[in-house]
């Protein structure tokens, strides 16, 4: 049976990114993630390096996973050539193959980014849309986009855009034939069968915690991944 | 022969930028906060330096949001990007000019692993025709569009209006530029400068008269962090990082931002709004924020494009502090109206002196 190890070494971000870390703790150094979180990339490359699997399993379960913002400043720094960003990114993609994403208050998150930017993409044609930047769940967005969002229609037509419609320009309409492309290449290469974990695992968590469930962004399950912060997560691992 | 030697070394931090003939991919952010720089660049390429620029309606999203925010899968990403590049081979072209700096890191790592990984190349060939009955050729270069607009500052200062003199002193405009790390940290080869020595916006502003803020956390990430802001949980670290930026910065007085990445843009932007919500804190000399460009934007602004046709109104930091500044003629009533003139309101003006909503203390971390 393959390791969990064997399954990263599968992922060609796993391999370019780990090659020798000599724990100087550049990457911590550099990183924006430790400045705000309780994190330190040179650890987590450390733990990897060490090819424990049961160690491997409880960092996959963990808050650590998913703290880093992949700004990458790490890839420009490290002395020797480790990428500690492409080991998250393979590590958050193992972590939610085998559902261990819902055991970290973070990883459950990942929820509100698949019923968001996930949809968006297969709905829209668009990771971000307008139509989706809903002021009440953007107050950061403030007064002017609230205008430009009540008024997108105007505000898009001034700026040259061609929103909703035919043809090329801002926010045109991609059309059903283009959608099915993109769904048929997210079938083919696994993006919608990480989708659809997201989906199970995610349901099986929230009927766990007793959360309401339901379709897009208007359930109880979505709002607490999407907008709820504990704390408790500062004092896990 | 020390001339020879550092020849040889600064080339590494040059690139090659087509100078005709791009396929133009949009980017969702540039498209969703800033469509009027979109719609100057192809204005200026197409009207002003009679480039061909071609755009295909059927390009799509990249997926890179969601790749970074780790809900797609790198061999699907790889795929949609074959995708872009099978339409731009059916379309007869070489060279894509992208318009995002996401999209750009993308397009970056996806060429450099097909180069060391080849067999995962034809794997995404396969995986393309299989999905769409389409195949694709690697494109000759890639640019992102600040390149472009970097190749050719020298037609822009020559054309120029507005140059970058403040208008009351005669020095010129102070100017803090922030790349955005996926232009080039992860792969500096693909960037102007590399990542040690970026050039592409200082060689904007230096050709066109400002002067260059250098500053401490100069370097350090706007703050966006994909998943640290897609979540509404997680915004504290966004927030952190851009303060981090604001408050390094402040003390040497810039005149205004100028962004790479429309991602960094609009965070430069909107989080000088929160953070004056949360703290009363309110950046910039004049105490009215510091006005955040992207690089059209300013571009438009020097060559003499109306401030209202290139989308500043879409700003939440004022801008008129800087066009005052310029001396740049503009028409407060036109600010908000309609193509047709039609008036639709005007936002509501932030409270940013409210201390009501003051937070306790400076909160610039999490656990």
């Amino acid at each position: 049976m393959a390791t969990l190890f064997d399954q990263l070494r599968q992922d060609v971000r796993f391999v370019e990114g780990l090659k020798s870390c000599m724990n100087c703790g550049v990457c911590t150094a550099i990183c924006p993630a430790a400045g705000f979180y309780r994190y330190d990339p040179r650890i987590l490359v450390n733990i990897v390096q060490h090819e424990d699997e049961e160690e491997l399993i409880a960092l996959l379960k963990s808050e650590t996973i998913w703290y880093c913002g992949q700004c990458m400043s790490c890839q420009t720094r490290c002395p020797r050539g480790n990428v500690p960003g492409q080991i998250i990114m393979s590590l958050r993609y193992l972590s939610q193959k085998l559902g261990y994403f819902t055991e970290s208050e973070k990883g459950r998150q990942q929820f509100a980014i698949k019923r968001t930017v996930g949809d968006n993409i297969l709905k829209y044609g668009y990771c971000v849309y307008p139509d989706g930047i809903i002021p009440e769940m953007h107050p950061e967005q403030g007064p002017v986009w609230e205008w430009i969002f009540k008024h997108r229609n105007e505000v898009y037509d001034r700026m040259g855009g061609n929103y909703k419609k035919d043809g090329p320009g801002v926010f045109r309409k991609i059309t059903d034939e283009t959608l099915d492309e993109l769904k048929e290449i997210f079938r083919v290469t696994g993006g919608q069968e990480l989708f659809d974990k997201i989906e199970e695992f995610s349901q099986i968590k929230a009927r766990q915690m007793g959360i309401e469930f339901g379709e897009g962004t208007d359930n109880d399950y979505f709002r607490y991944t999407y907008s709820i912060d504990t704390g408790d997560h500062c004092k896990a691992d | 022969m020390e001339n020879n030697n550092q020849k040889f070394i600064w080339r590494e931090y040059q690139k090659e930028i087509a100078d005709d003939h791009f396929f133009y991919v949009r980017s969702c952010i540039r498209q969703a906060f800033f469509p009027g720089s979109e719609t100057f660049f192809l204005s200026f390429m197409r009207n002003q330096l009679g480039k061909d620029v071609f755009e295909d309606a059927r390009h799509t999203t990249c997926t890179g949001i969601g790749f970074h925010g780790d809900v797609v899968p790198h061999e699907t990403i790889m795929t949609v990007v074959a995708r872009h590049f099978a339409l731009m081979t059916e379309a007869g072209y070489r060279h894509v000019a992208i318009s995002c700096v996401t999209s750009f890191g993308i397009y970056s790592e996806i060429l450099e692993t097909w180069k060391h990984f080849p067999e995962i190349e034809e794997k995404i060939h396969q995986k393309l025709i299989l999905a769409t009955g389409r195949d694709f050729n690697k494109p000759d270069t890639i640019a992102h569009t600040s390149d472009i607009i970097y190749k050719f500052r020298n037609e822009v200062a020559a054309k120029m209006k507005y140059p970058l003199i403040n208008l009351n002193t005669g020095e010129p405009l102070k100017v803090v530029e922030h790349i955005g790390c996926h232009y080039s940290k992860m792969f500096p080869q693909y960037g102007v400068g590399g990542a040690e020595f970026p050039q592409v916006l200082a060689g904007m502003i230096k050709a066109w008269g400002g002067e260059v803020v250098d500053y401490p956390e100069r370097r350090h990430c706007c703050g966006f962090g994909f998943r640290q802001y897609l979540v509404q949980a997680n915004r504290g670290y966004s927030a952190a990082n851009s303060k981090k930026k604001f408050d390094s910065m402040q003390s040497y007085e810039p005149d205004f931002i100028l962004c790479n990445c429309p991602g960094c843009t609009m965070f430069m932007d909107k989080w000088q709004y929160t953070i004056a919500e949360l703290e009363d804190t309110v950046y910039g000399k004049e105490g009215l924020g510091i006005p955040v460009l992207t690089y059209e934007e300013l571009a438009g602004l020097v060559l003499g494009y109306d401030p209202w046709d290139l989308g500043l109104q879409m700003h939440q930091i004022p801008v008129e502090t800087l066009l005052d500044k310029l001396g740049i003629n503009y028409d407060p009533e036109k600010k908000f109206i309609t193509q047709k003139g039609e008036n639709i309101g005007t936002p509501l003006i932030p409270q940013h002196y409210n201390i009501g909503l003051k937070t306790a203390g400076t909160h610039s971390g999490c656990c």
